[in-house]
């Protein structure tokens, strides 16, 4: 394992650590309203679309497909997992459908 | 007066392990997928192990293999990612202090360390209902250790044998899993606007600067959105 990995995977646990424990160390002093408040509530939300949309954007036709076909099942199925397996095969049944 | 319920800290552990049996065979899912994944972006089986294991975050996973490239690490931006992603744990844990307020602190500060999604939902659905604890968390936390772990060192010895995952679509697993837990996000029209810069920031910024900056950018510039917008209309009724 090389230098690099191993201080890159120390560094995500301790980031991590540290606002899993920030969060009760906080837990009086947090603010419920206001302007950081509101931020904290919308990273997560707004991380993972800064995530996807390229992905989609640059993606082909299949992957728009597979992407609607994802949506469609998480709202059917409201599971994580079955979610990912029916993206995973949605994108793969497009790709010989399209010939992609 | 009711007598308070008899606190049998073995029997909640093994009733936390119980009810999350299903929800660890579906994380389980997921970490054989993150564990073919990784060996796809060329980590080791032990950096698996100890990512899996110090790390134990799936979402913040997925994003630091898409970020991946050995030789090059972009460990930065790896770590800020990952605090970005995982920074809604602090409400999470925030919210699990009337559980662990007893305890002394390094105690209370120990147990934090099994926040995520799955594991703080099912607790405070228990706790709503009046009978979750300390030991209940705990039998949930470990259960779900247990299962990333395994899963996704699985996941990495098995991806040995699979020889290109974009022919399986495994490479769409990423925007498939993401987009699950954007949806699983929403919490109404709110949420509308803050995405849509999000996500515009993020295709702008993608495109001007190179590497992964843009999940970071988009996160940034779409939530004091969400924000500034929130905080407006809050100003608005008070007014």
């Amino acid at each position: 394992m090389s230098l690099e990995a191993l201080i890159t995977i120390l560094g995500m646990a301790a980031v991590t650590y540290a606002i899993r424990a920030g969060g009760l160390l906080l837990a009086n002093r947090l603010p419920t309203t206001g302007f950081v408040a509101s931020w904290l509530k919308h990273v997560p939300g707004a991380v993972l679309a800064s995530l996807v949309a390229p992905a989609v954007l640059t993606g082909g036709p299949a992957e728009a497909i597979a992407a609607a076909a994802t949506a469609l099942i998480y709202f059917v199925t409201r599971n994580l997992f079955a979610t990912m397996a029916g993206g995973v095969l949605a994108v793969y049944l497009a790709r010989l459908a399209l010939g992609g | 007066m009711h007598a308070p319920a008899p606190y049998d800290a073995r029997a909640q552990f093994w009733l936390g392990i119980r009810l999350f049996f299903p929800v660890a065979i579906s994380i389980a899912a997921y970490g054989v997928v993150w564990g073919v994944l990784a060996g796809q972006a060329g980590l080791s089986v032990l950096e698996v192990a100890l990512m899996s294991g110090l790390v134990f975050a799936g979402a913040s996973q997925f994003v630091a293999l898409d970020m991946w490239t050995p030789g090059s690490l972009p460990v930065l931006s790896i770590i800020i990612a990952t605090a970005i992603v995982n920074l809604r744990m602090v409400l999470m844990s925030a919210t699990l202090r009337p559980l662990v307020g007893h305890l002394p602190l390094p105690r209370a500060l120990g147990t934090m360390f099994f926040v995520s999604d799955e594991q703080w939902a099912m607790t405070m659905a228990e706790v709503r209902k009046g009978n979750a604890s300390v030991a209940f968390f705990l039998g949930t936390g470990v259960l779900s250790w247990f299962a990333w772990m395994a899963s996704t060192l699985v996941g990495r010895v098995l991806g040995a044998f699979i020889d290109d995952p974009a022919r399986y679509g495994l490479d769409f697993a990423f925007t498939a899993t993401f987009l699950a837990l954007l949806f699983g996000m929403w919490r109404g029209r709110g949420d509308l606007i803050p995405w849509l810069v999000a996500a515009l920031a993020a295709i702008v910024s993608s495109r001007l600067i190179e590497g992964n900056w843009y999940i970071i950018v988009g996160g940034l510039v779409g939530s004091f959105a969400g924000a500034l917008i929130e905080t407006a209309k809050e100003r608005r009724h008070v007014a």
